[in-house]
């Protein structure tokens, strides 16, 4: 077998290459020039799901229970395809809101409450510590293998070793420091690390290819292909078991159970939270990703049926543990640069999860464990201090440190008496506890902090009691009575059988017991709990994202005072002076010109402040650095009332604009009516014109070419082109004195005029008329009449309009007109009444109107421009008085007009 | 938009179609012993459906992002 030192050139040569491809992939960055910013790499990120376990420990499971391996990656391919509702509404709204972990998710969801953020840091960092142990189990199995070739089963026994002579525990080190050295170089204000991303890009097609080599291997050099394999297996009944499911009560629901496990893992792992969401470069991406990644997880999953196979046919009787096939197999074949790839394949597959996981669990005990504490206690040294993010590195590498350790002590201790998937399982089972909070906070608006605290609570005690302490008591750290006889001896509380539910295996039975019990606190107690204000406008910007992301930098829930400078110090401390600077000019690009010289920060910026600091911090540690430098005024009825009340305005607003669009709207009509009878009059008016020129120009002609018309039949014809004449004057005054009103252009001549003489003056006028259609006109006036205001000259031209209107409609002969005046209390009214056809109710409506003539088609258009009553009405208008018609149809009309008495001066 | 929203629609079909055929009772139809092309017939099965899922989200993904009956104009 190669020589020891040869393997470990080559793992530390790739691990260099790693290095050189974060570094490249960060510089790149830096340049501005992204080379993960495609939807290729980013489903290649993703694909840090498959870890050691999928390595080696698909083939282990796959040996034991045949498909059993398979939900894992069958759950992340349904939840791709709800990816495109369910991922897209958790990536966007991270993004608005600077999210950077899970429990930053989780906490400002719920009112940025810094107790949630806490309990689901520590859920996921006690979740995560077996699948890290996992990991190290995997790594340092592997290298004892291959230091120990040709020996394939190694029996040591971990926890009898002194740590600093187990190789994990170096192992476990040098993992802390590639974590450190890749994801907290510096601080980022978005915690993305582009560098990062690719190097777990390269290392998911290393992984892939690795044990793609190994299953063509297996499949096609050592055996004759798939067919082979599977033929062989089936002569012997021990394996042909593994090609249908387990012979055992439960065995279909312990598969459905572990695809629905996977599917919430896949969104949940604080590793895959930081890939999917906090890494994702542009949301398009997932377009492509959502089936790029479950192609990935199917092509890594085809050989490892036939691999566990070939396994165990080839090791049958043997002591060799199936979690190590895939490197035992091809060193029994004496195939030793495979070994060695399969090897780089397995710490590829091993270093992706443990880098990425302990970079996001760093984020989330340093922004929601250990700052909450530093700021409530120390807020305001803090806040005075110019280098805190100093002070945020140091934490985020002791956390790296510690969750490593913990880890390994775990790995030490517990790790190594379970196959690699049930250590795996384990953690999956507690991040599917973060489910109900985030799935309902996303979807719900009802959702409470409480709810969701006692929720996480319930669960996580459950997973603890269920898969936790058996464990231990299997580590030797608890008494074994734990397990075969429940706590305290009392049946229904064995953690295998909780309340005697039986039937399900581990895993599935903590799965159905904790979410259950999760799920129903979250939702029984938000019910039973009103959400507090912030509570409610986070759950609103949450679940509404797609309506809201363009307004988020307004915080709904600041009414505070605090000074630019104080702001500006803050950001500096946190984010360094440079990358401040820079946040604060582009804030100040979107505002006037003077805002570099005010002093008092006003709320938009406040929050601006805040989000940058959430991106660097959590947004609940965000808050309480920012309320140390803003003298926040606690959110009082008032606040709350003022906010309802800007809502409100919104809605005023809104409704004010909509009737200013309908008033548009028949305005627009009313001006269309208008045109339409401006049209009316001016063919009305042509008309009118028309019909006297055509008699007076035929009698002129009449006249001309016949010099000897005998004299009466001249003096006729003569007669009637004088009246003729007359009646276009008359038409052409009306049209001038009517655009004239129109305009504004009349002088008015008020005086102190009598009304009877006006009725008397308006007989003279039309006294033609009404002898020519031989019509009787009784008038009634009082002795009495007061003076009135008025333009004398215009109230006859009143008179006139009415009485040769009155005699138009009358029939010849028959016609009888009765004018009457009668003085009120305050005014004067002059009656003029027909007894000719009357007029309909709707037109009665319009006959006042401009342009107007009453239309009866059996007798055609009356004559007239059909201007005489507007004009009546626009000179009345100016007199301050009324005018108006009753009438029926059939029995006569009766025009009406009021003329005030000067009690008091006029505005004139 | 609408594009977006027919998209999620054909997604979420896929979602239920892959919960049913991955789950009881519909896969303990294929839990048999047998070989089908030399393969066992449950592994067949699996892999076949989870394929099939995944080309059907390619398809649903990448027509969704441009709107239905954009191709076909009526210029001829």
């Amino acid at each position: 077998m190669i020589a020891t030192w040869i393997i470990l050139l080559f793992a530390f040569g790739y691990v260099a290459l790693l290095f050189a491809i974060a570094y490249y992939g960060d510089k790149r960055a830096d340049m501005g020039k992204s080379i993960i910013s495609n939807p290729y790499i980013y489903a290649l990120s993703l694909a840090v799901y498959c870890t050691a376990w999928t390595f080696y420990g698909s083939v282990g499971r796959a040996a034991r229970t045949g498909l059993g391996f398979l939900p894992i990656y069958i759950g992340p391919t349904l939840t791709a395809a709800l990816g495109w509702l369910v991922l897209r509404k958790i990536i966007r709204i991270s993004k608005v809101h600077r999210i950077t972990s899970i429990a930053d998710f989780i906490a400002s969801r719920y009112g940025k409450s810094m107790t949630l953020g806490g309990v689901v840091t520590i859920i996921a960092v006690l979740g995560i510590i077996p699948y890290i142990s996992l990991q190290l189990k995997a790594i340092s199995t592997s290298y004892l293998l291959i230091k120990h070739y040709p020996q394939f089963a190694i029996d040591v026994n971990f926890a009898q070793i002194p740590f600093l002579k187990d190789t994990a525990f170096y192992i476990a080190l040098l993992l802390a420091v590639f974590a450190i050295l890749f994801g907290t170089r510096h601080l980022e204000a978005t915690e993305r690390h582009e560098g990062l991303v690719a190097a777990i890009a390269f290392e998911s097609v290393v992984k892939l290819a690795a044990f793609i080599a190994l299953g063509v291997f297996i499949t096609y050099i050592v055996y004759d292909g798939f067919a082979d394999i599977f033929r062989k297996a089936t002569d012997s009944p021990e394996l042909k078991r593994l090609f249908v499911f387990e012979d055992r009560p439960g065995a279909f629901i312990d598969w459905g159970m572990y695809i629905f496990l996977s599917m919430l893992a896949v969104m949940f792992l604080p590793r895959q939270f930081q890939v999917t969401v906090v890494e994702n470069v542009n949301e398009e991406h997932l377009n492509k990703a959502i089936w790029l990644f479950p192609l990935y997880l199917l092509a890594i999953n085809i050989f490892v049926l036939p691999v566990a196979i070939g396994g165990l046919l080839h090791f049958t009787g043997s002591v060799v543990d199936a979690d190590t096939f895939v490197l035992t197999l091809p060193m029994a074949e004496h195939s030793q640069w495979l070994a060695v790839l399969v090897f780089i394949g397995g710490i590829s597959a091993a270093t992706g999860m443990v880098i990425v996981e302990t970079v996001a669990l760093s984020t989330m005990i340093c922004n929601d464990l250990v700052m909450p504490v530093l700021l409530r206690r120390f807020s305001r040294q803090l806040a005075k201090r110019s280098d805190i993010s100093n002070i945020l590195i140091v934490i985020r590498r002791f956390s790296i440190i510690l969750v490593l350790l913990v880890g390994y002590t775990h790995f030490h201790l517990i790790g190594e008496f379970y196959p690699l998937v049930s250590l795996g399982l384990i953690s999956f089972a507690a991040v599917a506890q973060f489910a109900p909070a985030i799935l309902g906070g996303i979807f719900w608006k009802r959702g409470t902090r409480l709810g969701a605290l006692t929720g996480l609570i319930a669960g996580f005690v459950i997973w603890l009691y269920t898969l936790v302490f058996p464990s231990l008591v299997q580590a030797g750290l608890l008494p074994p009575g734990f397990v075969s006889h429940g706590l305290f001896g009392v049946t229904l509380l064995k953690p295998f059988q909780l309340f005697g539910l039986e039937g399900f295996d581990p895993i599935s039975h903590a799965i159905f017991w904790s979410l259950l019990l999760n799920t129903g606190c979250y939702i029984g107690v938000s019910l039973f709990n009103a959400p507090t204000a912030i509570e409610h406008s986070q759950a609103a910007l949450f679940v509404d994202i797609f309506r809201y992301s363009g307004e988020i930098e307004r915080p709904a829930f600041w009414r505070g005072r605090a000074t630019i400078p104080d702001l500006r110090s803050l950001l500096e401390a946190v984010l360094g002076k440079q990358r401040a600077d820079e946040a604060i000019a582009a804030y100040a690009k979107g505002q006037d010109k003077d805002w570099e010289r005010t002093v008092e920060a006003e709320a938009g910026f406040v929050g601006y402040a805040e989000k940058l600091l959430a991106g660097a911090i959590g947004s609940s540690s965000a808050r309480v650095m920012v309320s140390s430098v803003v003298k926040e005024e606690p959110l009082g009825i008032d606040e709350v009332m003022d906010i309802l009340d800007e809502t409100r305005q919104v809605i005023m607003y809104s409704r004010e604009l909509e009737r200013a669009t309908n008033e548009l709207k028949s305005a627009n009509e009313r001006l269309k009516e208008l045109d339409r009878l401006k049209d009316d009059f001016i063919s009305t008016v042509t008309h009118e014109l028309r019909t006297p020129i055509t008699s007076i120009r035929s009698l002129a002609e009449i006249l001309y070419d016949n010099p000897d018309i005998d004299i009466l039949r001249r003096k006729h014809f003569s007669g009637i082109i004088i009246h003729e004449s007359e009646r276009l004057t008359r038409l052409i005054s009306q049209v001038l004195d009517f655009q004239k009103i129109e305009s504004g252009k009349v002088e008015w001549q008020v005086t102190n005029v009598d009304m009877t003489n006006i009725i008397d003056e308006a007989l003279i006028a039309t006294d033609r008329m009404i002898k020519d259609k031989n019509v009787t006109v009784d008038v009634h006036v009082p002795d009495q009449v007061p003076l009135v205001e008025g333009d004398q000259d215009r109230l006859i031209q009143v008179m006139v309009n009415l009485i040769s209107n009155a005699v138009k409609f009358c029939e010849k002969d028959e016609g009888a007109i009765d004018i009457a005046l009668m003085v009120g209390e305050d005014r004067i009214q002059v009656d003029v009444k027909d007894n000719g056809i009357g007029i309909s109710p709707e037109n009665q409506k319009i006959i006042f109107e401009t342009f107007q003539q009453v239309r009866d088609t059996s007798r055609g258009r009356p004559p007239g421009s059909g201007l005489g009553l507007s004009i009546a009405k626009r000179i009345i208008d100016f007199h301050h008085g009324h005018i108006w018609v009753t009438s029926e149809l059939g029995k006569g009309s009766t025009f009406s007009f009021t003329i005030p008495l000067p009690k008091e001066k006029w505005a004139l | 938009m609408t594009g977006d929203k027919e998209k999620a629609r054909r997604l979420t079909a896929l979602f239920l179609l892959g919960s049913v055929l991955f789950s009881y009772p519909v896969i303990s139809l294929f839990n048999l012993p047998a070989l089908v092309w030399g393969v066992p017939l449950l592994y067949a099965y699996v892999f076949c459906v989870w394929a099939v899922i995944i080309l059907l989200i390619a398809l649903a993904t990448h027509k969704g992002s441009r709107p239905v009956g954009n191709r076909f104009s009526d210029r001829g």
